[in-house]
């Protein structure tokens, strides 16, 4: 305000009730305090954007995405993403006729197109030979090498033909036939066939699996399409996306659940040691030291087993129970720590003169004070849950098998880790995202919620 | 120093007993015991194997055999190995799983420290945030997971090189350990370079640094010196813990790439709840972890005089 523009209106007296001044900024409580300095951490909303997504994922997603997670599709054992399957439609296997089979012009030939069904194989009687054996591989033949899988021999020198039913996938298989004398020996004399096999389906089949919703909506041979699997499927044809939808159940469930039950017992311990102090606060706090010195997979693993699990159970209860059980010392220390600094404060005392009695205190002054440092730690004990439950479940001490948990997932996916990685690499995937963002917002609400802990950037 | 150093120990002797008292009593909480196995045992056998071993007294009265034992160092006999002392497991496997540990220690704690200083000297340029994104994602990823991509890497390495540069599994030479150790020592490293760019962060500026540069001493003399000196006790102090996490964890990396350490004997111990195996896995790992962590707290001790007098 330059000095010449007073005039005499300026002098008035204010009407009473109006304020002198305008605070221009509105006042703000902690709590909205730091949550404007967590909005401005771009690092810890992108994260706080991906656990809502996955809490979406495993909540909605199964009712999005309703392909039974338990289902086997044998099929599809080991299906990369996004793999497009399709099958023939055909009858139920029709016996051979054998006697009407002919001679082949060829030394080894197919009675008629090889499918998923059957392969029927007719060859041309070698001289001399008394018997025959015969053999599947799924490399070409080569001199020399091995001819693969023996699949059985024929008894007589007329019987020149053999029918092979034995898991037959949809690929490309080398049938080799070897002319055996008359001490079932093998002769030099072999035969080898490239045989691709079709994918087909029955009718009943296509119809029991959803695939047609009447066995007389499909016609014989057409092509039907199988469905997709987003993310593949596992060892056993199931399908990942939901196994990974409902696996998070289970991993998510003990990452969140865990932590929050923990803190809140180490909460309830170390306020009742920091408030009652002296001797009591040494017996207390002596014991959590002890139990922070058990080593801690190890017991996971003995108190996960020593609460044992009926049969049928998932056994996530006792995990979590375990997982309880052995973390809450850690909150409660600092909790502890907390309560002896704030209780030296001066808004204590002044809550003590005014008449304040201890249970108002502890939850009136001095929870709501250190809750900032509560939230924090909890947020980085989440990681360490969801770790301890992957680790368990992969060492196969953790959910019971028909329960899928991304830990579990890991340790299936890692026995086919060279031949399908996407079944090891989706729920590695998953757990190290889930942790990521776990430990990049712990960090935001650190810097947002503790000025003490405010790490510097 | 001394009476320090002592009550530490009773401390110590006082947790450890406290951990062999603990699971004791959790193991004998488990349904079944050693001798229930998958062919019935007639009654009477059972019960005279039950008397030879002591399984048919009190609980209590087992338990104080079992502690007399333990004072004279003896963890028995295992159940269900053929004719092997509990020590001897110990005495053979424990020494592969405590060279993989300080190997992993070794790995963690010169990578942490040599990435942490480095990220704090070139703040906010391409080496800290290439490094700490490393960090972030060393993190995050579980253990078993870098053992997986590990044995992978290494596999589809030997294959393009046509010859084995390093072997896939197993344990014997030097060769064996550094894959495992390495992706043992990850985790931990990454939590390091973390503690330490924060306490270089502290460091950088510091009065005596600058006093330091105006002296005119060269860049490196401040770094060895001054700053690295400084900096690096925060990080000693977690290195106590950091052995009990990599010794614990080392299992994983243990049965994936199938060293014959102890982890596994006490996995198996206690499916088959081979009582003495897992009482003296146990013992034995507690009292280790335990007197490391004094050792590494006694030994900061003499590293920074402030905390010799307190």
């Amino acid at each position: 305000m330059s000095e010449s523009t007073f005039s005499a209106d300026d002098f008035k007296p204010l009407p009473k009730g109006a304020a002198a001044e305008v605070i221009t900024r509105p006042s703000m409580s902690y709590w909205q305090d730091a949550w404007r300095r967590l909005k401005e951490n771009r690092r810890a909303i992108i994260s706080l954007w991906i656990i809502i997504g996955l809490l979406a994922f495993t909540l909605i997603g199964p009712y999005l995405w309703t392909v039974d997670h338990a289902k086997q599709n044998v099929d599809k054992i080991s299906e990369r993403p996004f793999t497009s399957t399709e099958a023939v439609l055909t009858t139920p296997l029709q016996p051979w006729d054998i006697g009407n089979r002919g001679t082949p012009s060829d030394p080894l030939a197919l009675a008629e197109p090889a499918t998923t069904q059957t392969a029927r194989l007719v060859w041309q009687a070698m001289p001399g030979a008394s018997a025959y054996r015969i053999y599947r591989n799924i490399f070409p033949y080569e001199p020399g090498a091995g001819l693969g899988l023996p699949l059985g021999e024929t008894l007589l020198p007329k019987d020149t033909y053999f029918e092979d039913r034995l898991d037959l996938q949809a690929k490309t298989y080398y049938y080799s036939v070897v002319g055996l004398d008359s001490q079932l020996r093998e002769t030099a004399q072999v035969v080898t066939l490239e045989v691709p096999v079709t994918r087909v389906i029955t009718l009943t089949e296509a119809t029991e699996r959803g695939l047609l919703s009447q066995a007389s909506d499909g016609k014989l041979g057409e092509k039907i399409h199988l469905g997709t699997h987003p993310f593949g499927t596992d060892y056993l044809g199931r399908d990942l996306l939901a196994r990974l939808m409902e696996g998070a159940r289970v991993s998510l469930f003990i990452g969140i659940v865990a932590p929050f039950l923990f803190v809140l017992v180490g909460v309830a311990y170390g306020s009742i040691a920091g408030f009652l102090g002296g001797a009591s606060d040494q017996v207390l706090m002596r014991f959590a030291d002890f139990v922070v010195a058990l080593p801690f997979l190890l017991f996971m693993i003995l108190f996960k087993i020593a609460f044992g699990i009926g049969p049928g159970e998932s056994g996530v209860m006792p995990m979590l129970l375990a997982l309880v059980l052995l973390s809450w010392p850690s909150t409660a220390r600092l909790v502890r720590g907390q309560i002896l600094q704030i209780r030296e404060e001066g808004y204590i005392n002044a809550a003590q003169l005014l008449g304040a009695n201890t249970s108002y205190l502890v939850l009136r002054h001095m929870i709501p004070n250190t809750l900032g440092v509560i939230l924090v730690t909890l947020t980085f004990a989440v990681p360490s849950a969801i770790f301890t439950e992957a680790f368990l479940s992969f060492i196969g001490m953790g959910v019971a098998p028909p329960t899928p948990s991304w830990g579990s997932m890991c340790n299936e996916g890692i026995k086919t880790m060279l031949t399908s990685p996407h079944e090891l690499i989706f729920p590695a995937l998953f757990i190290s995202v889930t942790v990521l963002a776990f430990n990049l917002l712990g960090d935001g609400l650190r810097d947002a919620l503790d000025s003490r802990m405010r790490s510097r950037e | 120093m001394l009476s320090y150093t002592l009550k530490r120990l009773l401390q110590g002797v006082i947790t450890v007993w406290f951990i062999a008292t603990a699971t004791f009593f959790a193991m004998h909480q488990v349904p079944g015991d050693p001798l229930t196995t998958d062919k019935a045992v007639p009654e009477d056998i059972r019960k005279n194997l039950e008397e030879k071993y002591g399984l048919d007294k009190p609980l209590f009265e087992q338990y104080t055999i079992f502690l007399s034992n333990i004072t004279r160092g003896d963890f028995g006999i295992s159940f269900t190995q053929k004719n092997r002392r509990v020590n001897d497991i110990i005495r053979e496997q424990f020494p592969v799983s405590a060279t993989l540990g300080i190997l992993a220690i070794i790995f963690a704690a010169l990578g942490g420290i040599l990435w942490g200083a480095l990220t704090a000297l070139y703040r906010n340029k391409l080496p800290d945030i290439v490094i700490m994104f490393l960090v972030i994602l060393g993190i995050s990823v579980p253990s078993f997971v870098m053992a997986a991509l590990g044995q992978m890497g290494l596999v589809s390495l030997n294959d393009t090189l046509g010859f084995s540069v390093l072997p896939v599994a197993g344990w014997g030479t030097v060769q064996h350990m550094l894959v495992p150790s390495l992706v043992l020592g990850l985790g931990t490293m990454a939590y390091l370079t973390r503690l330490m760019r924060s306490s270089m962060l502290e460091i950088v500026n510091a009065d005596y640094v600058r006093t330091a540069k105006a002296k005119g001493l060269p860049a490196s003399r401040i770094f060895t010196k001054h700053q690295l000196r400084n900096a690096v006790l925060p990080v000693i102090t977690v290195l106590g813990p950091a052995i009990a996490a990599i010794t614990t964890g080392g299992f994983v990396v243990e049965s994936i790439f199938a060293i014959p350490g102890l982890g596994r004997f006490f996995v198996q111990a206690v499916q088959q709840l081979d009582y003495t195996v897992i009482m003296g896995t146990t013992v034995f790992y507690g009292a280790f972890l335990v007197f490391m962590v004094i050792l590494v707290d006694l030994l900061y001790g003499f590293i920074d005089p402030r905390v010799r007098i307190s």
